[in-house]
């Protein structure tokens, strides 16, 4: 993580954005969310946390091999994770826009689980402007909920921030009624405060219950509890400013429910109740949910199943 | 950055409610009580010569559970008999066996005491929580292990004494008699034992009366670990013994730690011996924050710097120096950092701050605040719920607090933070050193420059930059000015316990 420490060289433009929304410390950081681990969950907290955590779920394929039959898997393990009743549906399925309507197709058109789609050249970004928002436009019209784009990230590194800015805008109007969710690809950023400082850009343009995501989880560093914290206090500190609220997702790296509790309790402690729902904190992640539900039946029956007792929907990333 | 107000104003035009953050109760961590045994023992004898001996005059006192005020153990009450004794025991033991042992071997004793601190660690961290009243996760995560890391670093300098100080040769000074306040009772035990044992000087050390049974469990180990009889020798009970401890004639020096009153008494009462002196007193160190500081970063290394032990720390960011631009921000910052900070059972896992060490320490506290509030500064206390039993007291700042109030210049010890501004650096160094003491201070910057040069200007023993309360056994640690003199940890400490030949 030292090699956060150092920002190669700056545009002016970023330097100026630095100045506005302030910077962080990175040791600072670390150690702030190292806190967060010692915290200790028992009972009914801990169950409280599980389920929670199985609500925020983004159960997500992404994969090249996708077939419609996978997805239907998928779709099918959103809508019934588990045969416990007290388990909620996960908040929804996330999928390449070619699956859109195979997921549509599976979860039918009067269901809570929502689609998420990621759109816009995912996970690169690299393609024009106009392919990008017409795979936003398909993706749509297909049946997708939720747009999970990606940012311009060899624009802002090269200091043009206002045509990450207005690409964003753009996707916002492409996108209609359909949540975004703004991939900031945080490993792809360098440092904090470049993830804080495209955190801002990101929410200037975008709708209140619009998200902040960290990461496509293609690259080989995705959420932490160092970056998720960088954007819940940039989140927090837009809130207090703007009173429009912003939602959060991490995605890649989280595997276990230790790790799920861990970025919970982030949120508990620094955004406070109102994100401790759905609508403002997801995880996007496939092997999570089935660990989830391991540890709900360990709290129910007081001993650890074999992973072969829960149904496989997704590989994970 | 344009002001909260204006922001807040701004918000409000919008025809939105001004945004407020709920840290309420839809997710309430359940109690999470750290189990451990602590294995103490109903009644505890004084350690001396080896041996756990009952006090020639057959006295005990209570040690009492801040959090509970329960009675935890009796404690032996050393007489001056019983302190001669000791001295007579460790001179015996410092001439004959300690001193012309070669360091190799010392350092084999002090490894041993290392290893065995760490093998009952969780034990040792209950003793020590319940004792005191430190949050588990401070005993666990701090004073135990980093108790531990200071006999394995002295251990390590025992065989190398001949690098202490280059091109002259060192020798042990003797007897060391050793005086240690309540706040890190065990570590402070750690600090003083390990460099006096590795310089080959023997020990006999008498710990805070609040506070003797990690000290007393410590010498459980000593015996454990074959130390040779009469190198660290324990004695408990309160001022008078201490006073024994210190004015005793065969110590060579004396070391103490402690508040700044008890300091000058003792060494009003050692002037005109030859007695060497390492006095560490107390401190009222400023937290300056400059107006590039990665703020929230800065807010966490606030409530570091304050709240860390309920501030039951000599060093502790007592007196927050903050920048004027972004003074209100950082005062709405700290204010929603202290809505979660958790505070109650001292055992509980997820606890941050613990109980107030005695009934005295929370009558000080409650006094000087009160004399904030009556001074008028702006009082803002923590929302959180105290347990009904125990001696708990709310995390709170002031602000609008000037040099001349009560709280910004004596030592409060407790969880009080006093918010000051400034303008400019010249005034936050002047108001920095506009004090008796001189201990520690803490510089927030983005800007290197300013770190170097706020850190020459500081008359304090100890700069933070863009942390606090950092510590490791290879850093010397100590005061200016009234905070005291002679440095622990490092080379330097070891140079105090040695003279050069």
């Amino acid at each position: 993580m030292f090699r956060l420490l150092m920002n190669a060289g700056l545009s002016l433009s970023l330097r100026r954005l630095f100045d506005e929304v302030g910077t962080v410390d990175c040791v600072g950081i670390e150690e702030r969310v190292a806190k967060y681990t010692t915290r200790s969950l028992k009972k009914a907290a801990k169950l409280w946390g599980l389920r929670t955590a199985v609500s925020m779920v983004d159960l997500t394929t992404l994969e090249g091999k996708d077939t419609p039959g996978k997805v239907a898997s998928l779709c099918a393990k959103a809508l019934h994770p588990s045969d416990d009743p007290t388990v909620p549906q996960v908040a929804a399925v996330c999928v390449y826009p070619a699956m859109v309507r195979h997921a549509r197709r599976a979860l039918g058109s009067d269901t809570a689980v929502r689609i998420a789609s990621v759109a816009t050249a995912f996970p690169s970004g690299q393609a024009p402007l106009k392919t990008r928002l017409a795979e936003v436009r398909a993706a749509v019209a297909d049946g997708a909920d939720e747009i999970d784009m990606v940012i311009n990230r060899g624009a802002f590194l090269a200091g043009d921030l206002a045509e990450v800015s207005d690409e964003i805008a753009a996707v916002v109007q492409t996108c209609g009624q359909a949540t975004l969710k703004v991939i900031l690809e945080v490993s792809e950023l360098e440092s904090y405060d470049n993830i804080r400082a495209a955190s801002f850009l990101a929410m200037r343009v975008i709708r209140p219950g619009d998200f902040i995501k960290t990461s496509t989880g293609k690259t080989s560093l995705n959420a932490t509890l160092g970056n998720n914290q960088v954007m819940l206090e940039a989140i927090r500190d837009h809130y207090l400013d703007t009173g429009v609220a912003i939602s959060m997702k991490p995605a890649g790296g989280i595997r276990t429910a230790k790790q799920a509790l861990q970025f919970l309790i982030a949120v508990k402690e620094t955004l406070g109740d109102a994100w401790l729902t759905n609508e403002r904190y997801r995880f996007g992640a496939s092997s999570l949910l089935n660990d989830l539900l391991r540890q709900i039946e360990k709290e129910r029956t007081g001993a650890y199943q074999a992973p072969y007792y829960f149904s496989e929907a997704a590989e994970s990333y | 950055m344009s002001s909260l107000k204006t922001l807040a104003k701004s918000a409000a035009r919008n025809g939105r409610p001004a945004p407020e953050l709920i840290f309420g109760d839809l997710w309430e961590y359940d109690p999470a009580p750290e189990t451990a045994d602590p294995k103490l023992k109903a009644r505890y004898d004084l350690f001396i010569n080896g041996q756990f001996v009952a006090p020639k005059l057959g006295k005990y006192f209570d040690s009492i559970n801040p959090a509970t005020e329960q009675k935890l153990a009796e404690i032996a009450l050393a007489g001056p008999a019983d302190v001669d004794a000791a001295y007579v025991a460790a001179q015996r033991a410092q001439e004959n066996v300690w001193g012309p042992m070669s360091g190799r071997e010392r350092a084999k004793y002090l490894f041993r005491i290392a290893r065995l601190l760490q093998d009952r660690a969780r034990e040792f961290a209950v003793a020590e929580t319940m004792d005191g009243g430190k949050p588990i996760k401070e005993s666990r995560d701090f004073d135990i292990p980093m108790a531990a890391a200071h006999f394995f670093y002295h251990a390590g300098w025992a065989d190398k004494l001949e690098y202490v100080a280059p091109g002259r040769r060192v020798a042990p000074l003797g007897v060391v008699g050793q005086v240690i306040p309540w706040n890190f009772p065990l570590l402070m035990c750690a600090w003083k034992l390990a460099p006096a044992l590795a310089m080959g000087n023997c020990v006999v050390l008498k710990p805070a009366e609040t506070t003797s049974i990690t000290a007393l469990k410590l010498a459980e180990i000593i015996a454990d670990a074959g130390l040779p009889p009469g190198v660290v020798n324990f004695v408990t009970g309160a001022g008078e013994t201490g006073a024994a401890v210190m004015n005793h004639p065969i110590p060579a020096k004396i070391a103490f730690t402690g508040s700044t009153e008890v300091g000058k008494s003792i060494m009003r009462s050692v002037a005109g011996t030859d007695k060497k002196m390492t006095m560490e007193l107390g401190g009222k160190a400023a937290n300056i924050i400059f107006d590039d500081a990665p703020l929230d970063q800065a807010v966490e290394g606030i409530i570091n710097g304050i709240f860390f032990n309920q501030g039951h720390v000599c060093c502790a960011g007592s007196r927050l120096l903050v920048h004027e631009p972004v003074a209100a921000r950082v005062i709405a910052k700290l204010k929603q950092r202290l809505k979660v900070l958790r505070v109650g059972d001292p055992l509980d896992k997820n606890t941050d701050v613990g109980a107030i060490n005695s009934k005295e320490q929370l009558a000080k506290i409650t006094a000087l605040v009160a004399s904030g509030v009556k001074e008028g500064a702006e009082m803002y206390q923590a929302p959180c719920k105290l347990p009904a039993k125990g001696w708990y007291f709310r995390p709170t700042i002031f602000s609008s607090v000037t040099m001349s109030h009560r709280i910004a210049r004596e030592e409060i010890f407790g969880p009080v933070l006093s918010i000051l501004t400034f303008r400019t650096l010249d005034e936050a160094v002047e108001k920095a050193n506009n004090t008796a003491y001189g201990l520690s201070a803490g510089v927030w910057t983005d800007k290197g420059s300013r770190i170097l040069k706020m850190s020459t200007e500081l008359k304090a023993g100890v700069v933070w930059a863009n942390t606090y309360n950092k510590f490791d056994p290879t850093s010397p640690f100590g005061g200016y000015k009234e905070s005291g003199f002679g440095r622990e940890g490092g080379r330097q400490g070891l140079l105090d316990y040695c003279k050069l030949v």
